[in-house]
């Protein structure tokens, strides 16, 4: 069974159709990259993904696990093992880092029927994810991305993950505006994750992230739509032509059932 | 007509007033001042809402009220005062406006430092209370503070000799045992921090038993010169109970005074908050917290006036409101002609939980001298929906994503408080009160 299968997905934000028919298969152990020019709606793909309010899903369907992925509350998705890793990772004055992440975990083991972890167990165990992505002692007791800088927020977010233990994790450009050594830090903490039933959906702008998560399908969004689907190679070709050949495609294939 | 109206609700107080004068306590200046105070309170009488200071406040429901304005004291054990004990502290007790010595603790009080009764106070002869009681807290305007001054009958008396560090809080315990006829009373309390003394006062306000009354405070500080004074009030009453309060705060030179007000309780509830800055130097952190649900209101009226130069003050006030509750925040700041270098600094914050939830943010700044610094800035919001979407993506659930949220409102507010006692018991009730408040414990 594939993990994740959308068919026909269409989604709207205040009146304005951003999804227009997505379709996408992932399997387990796959990693999928989404490239694709700005306003294409990857994000917004992401966000209906993990169940995000502010879109209506108009039309079509996900399946998540066999299951009806949309039917889900957003936590029950989370502790169903769906991980999004925010292109904007959202600061919360107040709530301490490593102690939300405790409760995250927990609600997600209860789910799952496994016993939550104490205080003492969760610090051992959140120490070795913290060696994972390098995070520093101090950004733990900090109140979420209170403060922190756009590389640290990121980083967090591959904290997180690591730490709640996804099925399938989305990483919406989780690279970008990264130097490249926190650009490593966050593949390798990809890659250390990697394993036969486990999945990722990458969303980024940047081949160069796909140098070091090696993708085994890249996919292109444009204008609500996946224009174009193959191999990593697909990555370098966009690198070098851009996407104005694609984007091209796309507005002849939309104008054609208005000029029938 | 609205006149004999007012001297129909005015009319059981004057004859209260005549009938108790002769056994409430105080000498000749104290008894001279509570005539002034009643005869002030039979002109004015209650406010109405068209009173530019009480426009959102409504005292209707208090002036119609047949109060018993001389209840008696009750009997409490300890058994019953024990939620509102602190360990290490020094405690006083008032029960309907009576001190109960019994309840009280003063043991091991470093000598020369006076935390007693006010009435034993004035009884005894202390000069400092003979001379203070009423020098501050301004009768004319206030009906309620007239009302107070008027007909105290005990309360406290907090003085820190000179250069003396108390070592321990002052815990003032103010009960209301309501239960058959309403009642109320007038609790006064007097603090004088002498120069370069430091102490810590927490003032609880809370109810045992049910039923209407009014608990009517006056709170004078005297900060002299270079003196440090940590106070916080923790108006936690029953739903059923009206609190009109008024927070008096003088400062001398070099004086730091900062307080904590935190109101949850009561059905009305209204808190005068007027600090004098009136000597070089100074510095005034007044903070406030109230969280109200149902159908209850909470009004701060915040007077701070800079009368010398180079003085700091700040405040930092945010309310959660719930149900159909009310707030009102009235920050007014007077910078007098002279008090060059002023640095005032104002915010209120509010979080409305429900759509039927009010609040009125007012700031008033009144200046007089051109070379200040004075902000105000004031903020009414829900909670943020894609930093409860974040929270849910992670495997939170909904109601306690919003419990977290609203408790990091209060968070900052909360890690102010530097009484453990208080700060635990902030903490306990926001568990308590937010859904899923075993979640919020463990993810803060
Ligand atoms: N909440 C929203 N309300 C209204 N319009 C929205 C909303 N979210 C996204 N959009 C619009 O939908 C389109 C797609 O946005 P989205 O953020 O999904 O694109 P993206 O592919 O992630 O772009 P980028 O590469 O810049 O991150 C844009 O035109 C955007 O303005
Ligand atoms: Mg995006």
């Amino acid at each position: 069974m594939s993990l994740l299968e959308i068919k026909n997905l269409y989604a709207r934000a205040e009146e304005q159709e951003i999804l227009k028919g997505v379709d996408l298969t992932v399997e387990p152990g796959q990693v999928h990259a989404i490239m694709g020019p700005n306003g294409s709606g990857k994000s917004t793909l992401a966000r209906v993904l993990a169940g995000d309010a502010v879109y209506e899903v108009t039309d079509g369907q996900a399946l998540y696990k066999g299951q009806d992925l949309l039917d889900m509350d957003p936590e029950v998705r989370a502790r169903e093992g769906l991980f999004l890793a925010f292109q904007y990772p959202v600061e919360i004055p107040g709530v301490s880092n490593v102690y939300f992440l405790k409760a995250a975990l927990n609600a997600i083991r209860k789910h799952r029927e496994e016993p939550e972890m104490d205080a003492m167990e969760f610090l051992a165990y959140v120490r070795e994810k913290m060696k994972l992505v390098k995070m520093e002692e101090s950004l733990l007791q900090r109140p979420v991305n209170d403060g922190f800088s756009g590389g640290e927020k990121k980083r967090n977010e591959i904290f997180h993950m690591a730490t709640l233990d996804p099925v399938l994790a989305v990483l919406d450009e989780t690279d970008s505006g990264l130097d490249i050594d926190a650009l490593k830090i966050v593949a390798d903490g990809v890659n250390s994750l990697r394993d036969d039933k486990r999945s990722f959906v990458v969303i980024t702008h940047y081949q160069r992230l796909l140098n070091f998560i090696v993708p085994d399908v890249v996919h292109v969004m444009v204008d609500g739509r996946i224009a174009r689907t193959g191999g990593k190679e697909l990555a370098l070709e966009l690198e070098e032509r851009g996407y104005s050949w694609l984007e091209q495609k796309v507005a002849t294939g939309a104008a054609a059932p208005v000029e029938a | 007509m609205s006149t004999t109206l007012v001297s129909d609700a005015v009319e059981p107080y004057a004859i209260a007033f005549e009938k108790l004068r002769g056994e409430l306590p105080g000498g000749d200046r104290v008894t001279e001042l509570r005539r002034g105070a009643m005869q002030r309170f039979g002109e004015i009488g209650f406010p109405d809402v068209r009173q530019e200071e009480w426009r959102f406040t409504d005292v209707s429901p208090i002036a119609r009220t047949e109060f018993d304005l001389s209840p008696s004291a009750g009997s409490l054990d300890a058994a019953d005062l024990a939620p509102y004990s602190y360990r290490d502290c020094y405690r006083l007790v008032l029960v309907n406006g009576h001190l109960a010595p019994e309840l009280s603790d003063l043991a091991g009080l470093p000598s020369g430092v006076e935390v007693r009764g006010l009435a034993a106070a004035l009884g005894a002869g202390s000069e400092a209370a003979e001379a203070e009681v009423g020098r501050h807290a301004a009768y004319a305007e206030h009906p309620f503070v007239a009302l107070n001054t008027a007909l105290w009958r005990d309360g406290v008396l907090v003085r820190v000799p000179r250069g003396v560090v108390l070592d321990k809080p002052v815990n003032l315990v103010v009960l209301g045992t309501p239960g058959g006829q309403p009642l109320a009373f007038f609790p006064r309390v007097l603090v004088i921090a002498e120069e370069s003394s430091q102490l810590t006062i927490v003032e609880q306000y809370a109810t045992l038993g049910e039923g209407r009354y009014l608990s009517c405070p006056v709170t004078e500080i005297v900060a002299h010169p270079n003196s440090v004074v940590d106070h916080y009030k923790l108006q936690r009453e029953s739903s059923s109970a009206f609190h009109v309060a008024t927070f008096q705060i003088h400062q001398e030179r070099d004086s730091n005074v900062s307080s904590h007000s935190i109101s949850w309780g009561g059905d009305l509830v209204r808190n005068d908050v007027n600090a004098i800055l009136a000597g070089e130097g100074c510095e005034a952190n007044l903070n406030g917290l109230y969280l109200v649900e149902g159908d209850q209101l909470v009004d701060y009226h915040m007077r701070v006036e800079h009368v010398a130069p180079h003085c700091d003050s700040h405040e930092l006030f945010k309310g959660i409101l719930e149900g159909s509750a009310r707030s009102v925040f009235n920050g007014r700041i007077y910078v007098h002609p002279g008090a060059q270098k002023t640095d005032a600094k104002q915010t209120s914050r509010n979080l409305l939980l429900s759509r039927d939830a009010l609040c009125n943010a007012n700031p008033q700044l009144e200046i007089f001298a051109d070379d200040v610094k004075c902000t105000h800035g004031s903020t009414v919001g829900q909670l943020d929906d894609t930093a409860i979407f974040y929270l849910r993506s992670r495997g939170i659930g909904e109601e306690a994503a919003r419990s977290l949220l609203t408790y990091a409102f209060a968070a900052d507010i909360v890690e102010r408080i530097r009484v453990p006692q208080v700060r635990q018991e902030l903490e306990e009730f926001l568990f308590r009160r937010l859904p899923k408040g075993d979640i919020v414990r463990q993810a803060v």
